[in-house]
């Protein structure tokens, strides 16, 4: 990987290995679109692995369509995308992913358990049918994300902060090394919010590489060591203390960016 | 015919057994078409099998099943199309360009149906029980396709159960690990068009869509489960396809689909009165609980405040 002895990675300049350790998640040249519109330009990114990266920018900026277009959900116009130095179809089973609370029906007739199950069929393949050692694992994934007791609950009767925690431990039972949340923050309780940090925390000490969508602009320094500023194109990409800096939010939040100091540090955004 | 002669007459025998199997494979591939909102397409799928069968039928000049099904499935993929486009060319909503491709492509069968009963051999072609069934005019050979078909149907559904849910809870993660929703569909789809040309001659397309929802929206009403969900939708489609088929002995004129889909209207009416989840009783009831205990509050408060 092209990096700088600090570890940044400008836009632009991108890994040229393809081994398999290289990166977990390398995007060359990037052009995507999202319902026929074109919303990511010439996105060239290079995450380092075993690090919590935040992806901040305004609404719109093309966050979660740079996680599905990783995912090969929406269509790639121009550029590539390598995970772990190979496409996405080769890697799936490296990849877990959170999507968006809202993207499903929770009225959906199944429980708890049965959602992290779904996290397993990845594995099983078609045909075949999950069985008890399937439901074993998911029911350690509930517990570590403190859902055990909800585990037959059906899944609408949840809270949304409970709704979003089956949702991370169907992704720890993908047990991926990279993994793409999108906004697994949104709407959640203050005990959901600490419980998601600490199995972040949890997956980064595991060695894994976790690729965060973020809102909260004051959580950013605490959450995160990496962060990725993106409105269409990479702003910026870097560790959170060269990267996270008001001049480059505001380039990346244009006008619309109140930042409000606190100790030189940017807190809030009004996207 | 009374209730215990119905299993010695081997012919009635037959015929009881395909209604409910019928019902069977339409209750569990209307669970799978309802859970992800589907179930309009399935509508037009059924009623753009009508022009479908009728043109395969005018092709080889006689009644094949397997003509059928590739009649009714071309036609079925053409309205699908039609919809596809309408959606992406023009200003109308989703549910706007389905309830159009299913007129036009009903109206064009109901056209080719009477075309072909006017002409010659249309009145022993059997052709006319394909609007609304008639079960008691099947042949052997019928009984048999339809148990054919709907035995694969069910196959499938039981095969790609794990697929049908994953995609329809979360069709974006179901994609993400390598399970393409598209194909999902577009298996989905085909189970339907072969399901409702098992049933065109015992219920008719009309009746067909309803058989394909009914059953499925009565069976929500009592899990949350979807294994269960599934099953019992099953249920409920073969007591409805057994019922229709018995009342249909009674009399040749009577429309066999018709019977079948009143059947299984009365359990969707009786499961949205009395089942827990979306009983009208149940929900009447705990509205009566909930105000007696309020008021009962507002006493035990009222005293409160009295007493100093």
């Amino acid at each position: 990987m092209t990096t700088t002895e600090s570890g940044t990675v400008a836009p632009g300049d991108v890994a040229a290995e393809t081994e398999p350790e290289a990166s977990p998640l390398v995007v060359r040249d990037l052009t995507a679109a999202y319902r026929g519109e074109p919303v990511l330009r010439c996105v060239n990114l290079a995450l380092p692995e075993g690090r919590l990266i935040g992806l901040i920018g305004p609404n719109g900026a093309g966050k979660s369509t740079l996680l599905k277009a990783v995912l090969g959900l929406v269509p790639v116009l121009s550029g590539e995308v390598l995970v772990f130095g190979m496409p996405y179809r080769k890697r799936r089973r490296l990849v877990g992913y959170v999507p968006q609370r809202e993207s499903v029906d929770w009225d959906f007739p199944t429980d708890a358990l049965d959602v992290v199950v779904m996290g397993l069929y990845g594995r099983l393949g078609w045909f075949r049918r999950p069985g008890k050692k399937e439901r074993e694992i998911a029911m350690e994934c509930l517990e570590k994300v403190g859902m055990a007791a909800y585990a037959d609950r059906q899944i609408g009767q949840l809270s949304g902060g409970q709704q979003q925690r089956v949702f991370l431990a169907r992704a720890l039972a993908q047990d991926a090394r990279l993994y793409l949340m999108d906004e697994p923050f949104a709407g959640v309780d203050a005990a959901t919010e600490k419980a998601i940090v600490g199995l972040l925390g949890e997956l980064k000490s595991r060695g894994k590489t976790v690729v965060v969508v973020h809102h909260d602009l004051s959580t950013v320094r605490d959450y995160f060591d990496w962060v990725v500023l993106l409105n269409r194109e990479v702003v910026a990409a870097g560790p959170t203390d060269e990267v996270f800096r008001p001049e480059l939010l505001q380039r990346t939040y244009g006008g619309r960016l109140a930042v409000f100091r606190e100790n030189g540090a940017p807190t809030r955004a009004e996207g | 015919m009374p209730l215990s002669d119905v299993w010695s007459d081997p012919n009635v025998r037959w015929v009881l057994l395909g209604c409910m199997l019928l019902g069977l494979s339409g209750g569990v591939i209307g669970s799978f078409t309802y859970i992800r909102r589907q179930s309009l397409t399935g509508d037009v799928l059924a009623h753009a099998a009508l022009p479908g069968v009728c043109l395969a039928y005018m092709a080889i000049g006689a009644k094949s099943v397997w003509a059928f099904v590739v009649g009714a499935a071309l036609a079925g993929w053409a309205a699908v199309l039609c919809v596809g486009l309408l959606v992406r060319r023009s200003r109308l909503k989703a549910d706007t360009a389905l309830a159009a491709a299913l007129s036009v492509f009903f109206a064009f069968g109901v056209v080719l149906l009477t075309f072909i009963q006017r002409g010659e051999g249309g009145n022993v072609s059997g052709l006319d029980a394909f609007l609304f069934g008639q079960a008691a005019t099947m042949t052997a050979g019928d009984v048999r396709a339809m148990a054919t078909l709907s035995a694969v149907v069910l196959a499938a559904g039981v095969l790609f159960f794990k697929e049908f849910k994953l995609t329809g809870f979360d069709p974006e993660f179901a994609r993400s690990i390598g399970f393409s929703a598209g194909r999902i569909d577009a298996l989905l789809m085909s189970l339907v068009v072969v399901t409702v040309v098992a049933g065109i001659q015992a219920v008719g397309v009309v009746l067909m869509s309803a058989f394909l929802i009914a059953p499925a929206v009565a069976a929500r009403c009592w899990t949350e489960r979807f294994g269960r969900m599934v099953a019992l939708a099953g249920v409920f489609g073969a007591v409805s396809g057994w019922a229709g088929g018995y009342a249909g002995t009674f009399s040749h004129q009577l429309p066999t689909g018709a019977l079948a889909v009143l059947a299984a209207s009365a359990l969707f009416v009786l499961s949205l009165l009395f089942s827990p989840r979306c009983g009208l009783l149940a929900r009447a009831v705990r509205r009566f609980v909930q105000r007696r205990m309020t008021r009962a509050e507002f006493r035990r408060a009222a005293v409160g405040v009295k007493k100093p």
